[in-house]
């Protein structure tokens, strides 16, 4: 797997992140010795070997449903560029 | 009973076409705090009143899951006889919008918790058909963005996100807009029966994705598109019969279909594309390395199932089969979880006022309940959950009219009365002097008065047209002022005629 530079462009729009443009061929060079370091893994005969969803041997811990949580507008608005009404206010979303 | 159901042909210019629908339905579950978070999913709160610092994605914070979500969703699967896995996972769906504090939103993409099921509707012809469940998914939803309040702001609630949905994926089965909205009214009333979601369309608890395309009869599939939130049932048939029609007239003038994501207008009855995001398809799924896999034993599962009610399908079999009510009746009836309870309320109490067997008043009562009793609903503009009459008094009214005390007219009389007013029924029976006349005695003086001014009818019936009793059993009847009771009159008359 390889990425080139109009795929970095879009990952990058996709991600909302400004990358100008003589940043991008470094990048995909970048990101393609990455790409290439985790594909030496491919080498190894995996066939036999569970797949790993998670480096701690423990099960999903489940939570009962009881509200125990919320009430704290202001400290969840406290860091918002804008606020307005106790809504986040944002630039305008114009469909 | 093997109706097939009617097919629905777009008749174009060049020859006919068929349609295909797919539905993916959101369901809000219900549940008291969020999927992975501890706030409040209360509808109508104070904006971001309803926010912990998980939903808001605030830096380090980590989800973990809630219980009841599920189990909710476990036992939507169960009710839509569908395959239970007991191992899942969950993906991030990333895309990049104001009210989606995260950049992504956690969902089930290649392990979902609820695999492959069925739905079996009816149609107004009286076929049956069963549509396909591709598989249900758990997710969280995203928050509220008001764009119309502030000249240049758009403002957002953050109450709704992280609150638990149940995507329910059908297979492309519909192939009418009828199909489509038969569909969503019986996952609707699934949902409402098991109380894993309120159905509520209004509130937004429930909203559909419908995909359509169309084709020749019996050619491969065409390309889709996909009309976003559509919120009621009949806003999706009518968005599917535009969308099938404005497809066939592209492909008919020698365009091609977009495959796109469109609005449905419920003003305009029309769909419009939704132009903007040319890279929102790209959502870059991956499993999310906060959660670990979903597992759960047979236990759960069975606990999930035991806690089930009694399921509509199940449910009108029995009103059928052993309560020997009409086919229609049933349906009706178990449409929806409220008239079903009342209904098996009504007739609790009318078996306990007559001591009869069910099988010989559930279909008087059934027949009762909808014409006559809904007939008054109906012209107030009300539901059965805001009946002014409660199955008990209901029960009460109907006894009398089983024991003879009063006529089926009276009855009517009677109803109007306790709609009204919500009076005993007795009360006003004996206010308003409407028991029958079963006393042999009074009536039979009437039937000889009867007999003897009807001369005529008398030797038409002695002659062989025993027909005519009708019309002498109408006469007494007229004689009582409606009062006598039509059965006993009939027997006395026979009696009389046939003796003489």
């Amino acid at each position: 797997m390889s990425v080139d530079k109009a795929t970095v462009e879009r990952i990058a729009k996709l991600a909302r992140i400004r990358i100008e443009d003589h940043r991008l061929a470094p990048l995909a060079g970048e990101l393609n010795q990455i790409l290439g370091w985790v594909e030496q893994l491919s080498a190894v005969d995996t066939d036999q070997v569970k797949p790993m969803t998670s480096v701690v041997d423990h099960a999903l811990y489940w939570r009962d449903d009881v509200i125990a949580d919320g009430s704290k507008r202001d400290e969840i608005l406290a860091n918002a560029p804008a606020a307005e009404f106790g809504f986040f206010a944002v630039p305008k979303v114009i469909e | 009973m093997s109706i097939a159901p009617e097919s629905y042909i777009v008749r174009g210019a060049t020859g006919d076409w068929e349609i295909v629908v797919g539905l993916e339905v959101h369901a809000q579950v219900t549940s008291k705090a969020k999927l992975f978070s501890g706030a409040s999913t209360t509808f109508g709160s104070e904006p971001n009143d309803n926010v912990s610092l998980v939903d808001a994605a605030f830096p380090g914070m980590l989800p973990v899951i809630n219980a009841e979500c599920v189990r909710q969703a476990v036992r939507t699967g169960l009710a839509l006889g569908a395959r239970i896995n007991r191992y899942s996972r969950f993906d991030r769906k990333n895309y990049f919008y104001a009210d989606l504090p995260q950049g992504y939103q956690i969902s089930q993409f290649s392990d979902p918790i609820v695999g492959e099921g069925e739905v079996h509707v009816e149609l107004a012809n009286g076929a049956s058909k069963a549509i396909g469940i591709e598989r249900l998914h758990l997710e969280q939803d995203a928050g509220k963005s008001i764009h119309d309040q502030h000249p240049r702001m758009t403002l957002v609630d953050l109450n709704r996100s992280g609150v638990a949905l149940m995507e329910i994926v059908s297979k492309p089965d519909m192939r009418t807009p009828e199909e489509a909205g038969a569909y969503l009214k019986k996952l609707r009333t699934l949902l409402r029966y098991i109380g894993s979601c309120d159905g509520n369309m209004e509130q937004g608890s429930m909203r559909a994705d419908v995909n359509v395309s169309v084709r020749r009869p019996g050619a491969p599939f065409g390309t889709r598109c996909e009309i976003k939130n559509v919120n009621s049932v009949r806003f999706v048939m009518q968005a599917i019969e535009y969308e099938a029609q404005r497809q066939v007239d592209i492909i008919e003038a020698g365009g091609t279909i977009d495959q796109e994501t469109r609005l449905f207008d419920p003003n305009k009855g029309e769909t419009r594309s939704m132009r903007s995001k040319e890279d929102a398809h790209d959502y870059r799924y991956f499993p999310d390395p906060d959660l670990l896999p979903l597992e759960f034993d047979e236990d759960f599962i069975e606990a999930a199932r035991q806690s089930l009610p009694e399921l509509p399908d199940a449910k009108k079999a029995r009103f059928t089969h052993e309560w020997g009510l009409a086919e229609h009746n049933a349906a009706t009836l178990v449409g929806e979880k409220e008239s079903a309870d009342w209904f098996e309320q009504l007739i609790d109490e009318l078996v306990a006022k007559t001591g009869q067997p069910i099988a010989k008043i559930a279909a008087k009562a059934s027949n009762w309940m909808l014409s006559d009793l809904y007939g008054h609903l109906n012209k107030a503009g009300q539901n059965i959950t805001q009946c002014p009459i409660d199955p008990a008094r209901s029960a009460a009214l109907l006894a009398l009219v089983l024991d003879g005390t009063i006529s089926g007219s009276a009855a009517k009389d009677v109803l109007e009365d306790m709609f009204a007013t919500g009076r005993d029924p007795l009360v006003i029976v004996e206010e308003k002097g409407l028991k029958q006349v079963s006393d042999t005695g009074a009536l039979e003086a009437m039937a000889d008065q009867i007999i003897a001014a009807n001369p005529t009818q008398v030797e038409q019936y002695k002659a062989g047209k025993t027909k005519v009793i009708g019309f002498l059993v109408g006469q007494v009847m007229k004689e009582s002022r409606g009062q006598a009771n039509p059965a006993v009159v009939n027997e006395i008359l026979a009696k009389k005629l046939g003796s003489s």
